[in-house]
């Protein structure tokens, strides 16, 4: 299992570092969202995978050894929000680029010096 | 009170007054010129009546201290010292003070602003007293930049002239290097003395100059003494200067400021002059800015310009006779920084008088004004021929003990045999400009075409220069009668035992030194008459010389440091192209990343393929599938693009619930479904993409495409190795422990993600929610004032395609089919609102203890709102449903804040939070946190946020379409 995750986390963060260095604005929103999947797959897999753990707590399971790490998961959780917001404003700033300067490069100008 | 208490008080009072008048004159009224003389006349008064008080101590040679404790660690003390020298600079600085104080009240007209004027002087008076009365090395150069900066304040007070402006910050530029080189060699000479206490440095002589440090110690300090004390070839700065107020000239750069550097010199006289060195340095540079400066003075055009050149002259002389090393040449260095002080400051008032008057400075503008202002003219031609060194008067005894020092055998060199001719021909200059300032100015022919009409001031304007002048006339006459006992007492403050004979009188005999006074003042005649005709051309400056402009080299410099030279670098080193930023940030990232490595590989544990979920496999070949395939398509594909980023997101949302995680799982597919809806509303406004015709790409391009894979696939190989290498090793230390054994027990709740995100970690999701609110108004406030595009201003394909098909087949209204293609899902989405709603509000109150909470109800109820705008459009919904996205973020920041605060009134940490069980009708039992609270917070600024972005991008199309048909109508 944790071979195919790091794999995962592997391809989908190449695919957004391959976006990330494109000329046109939309292929980096694209790439930052692929890069927060990543990201939050890394962060929530810091905790190591624990498939079927309870993530609630119960009484009749008194180790706390016995649960899935919640750490990791409280921390990914605002990042999911986070990087909504964040993918929203890049799109707003992009859209506003392109009205005012008629381009969608990153440098807002096609071929720079 | 003892002696040391009271002497501690008026130390203390001496540094701290001028500070407090500061404080308190800038905040008089603008125009109140009477008080802010009263104030600062008041607080130099003080200084000097401090100064008599301690006059029957500090005659009999004590020194007063005052220690106060500053950074006691490194042996630090706020150290007030005060022996005779600096008693006898406290004097100088606060009698000219007082005198300039009511002269700047005649001088200062009523437009200029008046509070800031005294402000900056008082705190000039007490920064310059700081320099004189430090008892610390360190403290010294402390007091010494407060001097340059108040003196770029001072200079640039009328900062709406350009040469003010101008000439500040070249005073500041120079001055503050001068006193960064001088905390340098400070740092240097307190440690070779091992202190940085006046007292063990002055008595560390023999150590330091014997030392393997000295000679860039020396350096150093004499880069600070040089730059502060305008000597070449630091000069420049002065004449620049001379834009500021006359008072300011006459105070700053004739009495106090320039003095420091005479003043510092002097000091460490007794610890440093014994070196060759020293002589080599300062006796050199002294002479040369002796000569150069008297040279130049007699060719200035402009009054108060000719009187800087000639206190650079001046001031040359006295560092000139510090440098030769003689006790009797430090006392004539001594006397003459008191008699230049005298006379000069009157000038500089007679100057401003002068230009206040006549209205202009230049000198071949002006002449006969002894006719007009017979007052002002006799005051300035006493003082003009005591600079000369005319006998009588102050300037000839100093000037008569500077010859009769250059005579002395020093150090035995050319230079030093040298020096009698330097002199004598140096004050032949003198004599010159002195003579041509008394003629041209208040003789010859009377001037005509003035600005204004010349005459004398009142009074109170007059009395500083009588009072300054009838000082030089006392003193030349009677010199042992009136300085003797104060040049002792400042003598002995520098000497001490060392302080040798030296007689005070008019007349000493047919000496050398006579001989050349003589020769000086006729030689001065001749050359004046000589160059009559040439100074009064219109040749500005004078000749070889002017071409050689000390001012213009350090522009030069100034600007290539500052800003060419800035730019080359920015040119090699930076780049304003993304791509090439975001392409150094990955590489350095990855280097990074690899770097530890070297110390030794990660061992990697073999993989059991057994134990793959063949299921999760799948899921994972699809999702990685999709990552590639949007990265592919993003660039002329992009709705394939959201549609397989999406995929991806699903991809990682089933991973969270396989791996134990249902709230991330929750959370990530509601974001994946309001992000989804966002772009395909930002695609509405990005026109289609066209593949190039010829897909043949430049070589330069694909090397770039490939070198781009190649770091991606790095990445993604490096970011999987380590995320594999972490996830294979057990888990050691771990702080979750700590959290599922608290989260019941005292945070009241079951789901430990949600009690660690509204309760432990409160402070950080108020945060974050915070970030949230924000993004939102700013995405809110930008597409206020955004243009979409022009070229997706067009109705976009597809509507034009139906409304072309409507038109052919003569339906219209409510018969077309665009008006009604989306009832049956419009309807489905209408009748779910409510169902939604509950299923937000139903996550709301279980998120405590089971899978929910404030993130996943606001996102959930938002898309029940977002559902209504696709179902029905913006005017529908807007027409029936009341949407107040900013209040809801507005109450969701109040709600958390709140919360948080409330716990203050039970005297607990901010977001402390308590709970009970709490029984109600038709719920049953519930657990009731106050953290609940704060995730309502949370989710209503959630809900509020989400909806905002999303109604806000939606908006567009309606102000579009308004802004279209009007442009169209006009």
């Amino acid at each position: 299992m944790e071979l195919v995750i790091a794999l995962t986390i592997g391809v989908l963060a190449g695919s957004g570092l391959w976006l990330l260095l494109r000329p046109r604005t939309f292929q980096v929103i694209i790439g930052l969202s692929l890069m927060s999947y990543a990201v939050n797959l890394f962060i929530f897999s810091m905790g190591r995978l624990r498939m079927g753990a309870p993530p609630i707590l119960d009484p009749s399971v008194p180790n706390p050894a016995h649960y899935a790490d919640p750490v990791p998961q409280a921390l990914v959780l605002t990042a999911i929000v986070i990087s909504f917001a964040m993918t929203a404003l890049f799109l707003v700033v992009l859209l506003a680029a392109r009205g005012l300067s008629g381009s969608d490069h990153v440098d807002s100008t096609e071929q720079g010096p | 009170m003892d002696n040391a208490a009271t002497h501690t008080l008026l130390l203390t009072a001496l540094i701290a007054l001028p500070f407090l008048g500061s404080i308190v004159a800038a905040f008089f009224p603008t125009n109140a010129r009477n008080a802010e003389v009263w104030l600062a006349g008041s607080v130099a008064l003080a200084g000097l009546v401090i100064a008599a008080s301690l006059y029957s101590v500090i005659a009999e040679g004590a020194v007063v201290q005052a220690k106060f404790s500053w950074v006691p660690q490194y042996g630090l003390n706020f150290h007030v010292r005060l022996d005779g020298y600096a008693w006898s600079f406290v004097v100088l600085i606060c009698t000219i003070g007082l005198l300039v104080v009511l002269y700047a009240r005649y001088y200062m007209s009523p437009a200029d602003p008046v509070p800031r004027f005294f402000s900056y002087l008082l705190g000039f008076m007490g920064a310059m007293l700081g320099i004189v009365v430090s008892g610390n090395l360190l403290q010294i150069v402390f007091f010494w930049e407060l001097t340059s900066l108040y003196s770029f304040l001072l200079i640039g007070y009328w900062h709406q002239k350009q040469a003010a402006r101008d000439g500040a910050r070249i005073t500041l530029t120079v001055t503050a290097v001068g006193g960064l080189c001088l905390l340098a060699g400070m740092v240097l000479l307190g440690q070779m003395v091992g202190s940085y206490d006046l007292d063990m440095v002055l008595r560390a002589g023999p150590v330091v100059t014997a030392h393997a440090y000295y000679l860039p110690t020396l350096l150093f300090i004499a880069i600070g003494v040089l730059t502060k004390s305008a000597q070449f070839p630091f000069h420049f700065w002065l004449p620049r200067a001379m834009a500021a107020p006359t008072p300011v000239s006459a105070y700053l750069h004739s009495a106090t400021m320039v003095k420091a550097g005479i003043f510092l010199l002097a000091r460490l006289w007794p610890v440093m002059s014994g070196n060759d060195y020293w002589f080599w340095i300062f006796t050199s540079l002294g002479a040369t800015t002796l000569l150069i400066g008297a040279f130049l003075a007699l060719f200035q055009q402009d009054l108060k310009g000719l009187l800087a050149y000639s206190t650079i002259s001046h001031l040359g002389l006295i560092t000139l006779l510090l440098g030769l090393g003689s006790p009797l040449a430090a006392v004539a260095a001594v006397f003459h920084t008191m008699n230049h002080a005298t006379f000069k400051a009157s000038l500089f008032m007679a100057a401003g008088i002068i230009d206040h008057e006549a209205g202009t400075r230049d000198i071949r503008r002006l002449g006969g004004l002894h006719r007009t202002m017979p007052i002002t003219a006799a005051l300035a031609m006493v003082a003009a021929a005591a600079m000369a060194g005319v006998p009588l008067l102050n300037g000839f005894l100093s000037k008569e003990m500077f010859f009769a020092e250059t005579i002395e055998s020093h150090v035995a060199s050319a230079l030093d045999d040298a020096l009698p001719v330097i002199a004598t021909f140096a004050s032949m200059f003198s004599v010159a400009y002195s003579l041509r300032l008394i003629h041209q100015v208040f003789f010859g022919t009377e001037a005509t075409e003035l600005p204004r009409t010349p005459r004398d001031p009142v009074v109170w304007m007059l009395l500083p220069i009588a009072f300054l002048v009838l000082t030089c006339v006392l003193v030349g006459v009677a010199p042992q009668a009136t300085i003797g006992g104060f040049l002792y007492i400042a003598v002995h403050g520098v000497l001490g035992n060392a302080t040798p004979q030296y007689s005070l009188s008019v007349w000493h005999g047919f000496t050398p030194a006579f001989w050349m006074s003589l020769v000086a003042l006729a030689g001065g005649v001749i050359i004046y008459a000589a160059l009559l005709k040439y100074l009064s051309g219109d040749v500005e400056g004078a000749p070889v010389l002017r071409r050689l402009k000390g001012q213009r080299l350090f522009e030069r410099a100034v600007a290539a440091a500052s800003w060419r030279g800035a730019n080359r670098l920015v040119q090699v080193l930076g780049s304003t192209r993304l791509q090439s930023q975001i392409l150094l940030l990955i590489c350095v990232t990855l280097v990074a990343g690899v770097w530890p490595l070297h110390k030794g590989a990660i061992a990697f544990q073999l993989p059991r393929l057994n134990d793959i979920d063949t299921t999760f496999l799948l899921v994972w070949i699809i999702g990685a599938g999709c990552a590639v395939g949007a990265a592919q398509q993003a660039k002329f594909h992009r709705l394939a693009a959201v549609i397989l980023m999406g995929g991806a997101g699903l991809s990682t949302c089933l991973t969270f619930a396989w791996a134990s995680a249902p709230d991330l799982a929750l959370t990530q597919l509601l974001v994946e479904i309001v992000t989804t809806v966002l772009l395909l509303l930002g695609l509405r406004w990005l026109p289609k993409r066209l593949q190039d015709a010829s897909p043949l790409a430049s070589l330069a391009l694909r090397a770039r495409r490939v070198r781009d894979i190649v770091i991606a696939i790095a990445g993604g190989l490096g970011l999987a190795a380590l995320s594999y290498a972490v996830m294979t090793r057990p888990q050691r230390h771990s702080i979750a422990g700590h959290f599922l054994e608290k989260s019941y027990s005292e945070g009241g709740g079951r789901n430990v993600v949600n009690v660690i995100l509204v309760d432990f970690r409160g402070f950080d999701t108020l945060g974050e929610i915070s970030v949230l609110a924000i993004v939102a108004i700013t995405i809110y406030a930008l597409l206020r004032r955004f243009r979409p595009a022009r070229d997706s201003m067009a109705v976009p394909e597809q509507k034009r395609f139906q409304d072309k098909f409507d038109a052919e087949h003569g339906l219209s209204g409510r018969e077309a089919i665009s008006a009604h293609y989306m009832i049956v899902p419009g309807l489905i989405m209408r009748l779910l609102f409510p169902v939604v709603a509950m299923m937000a509000m139903f996550l709301l109150l279980r998120g405590h203890d089971l899978p929910g909470g404030g993130f996943a109800a606001g996102l959930t109820f938002a898309i029940a709102f977002i559902l209504q705008y696709v179902a029905g459009g913006v005017r529908w919904v807007e027409a029936r449903l009341t949407v107040l996205p900013v209040r809801w973020i507005g109450f969701g920041l109040l709600a958390s804040l709140g919360t948080g605060l409330a716990a203050a009134i039970f005297s607990q940490p901010f977001l402390t939070s308590a709970f009970q069980y709490v029984d109600l009708p038709w719920l049953g039992r519930l657990p009731l946190a106050s953290a609940l609270i704060f995730d309502v917070g949370v989710f209503a600024l959630v809900l509020g946020a989400t909806v905002l972005i999303l109604i806000a991008l939606a908006h567009q199309s309606i102000r579009v379409g308004r802004t279209t048909s009007k442009s169209g109508s006009v």
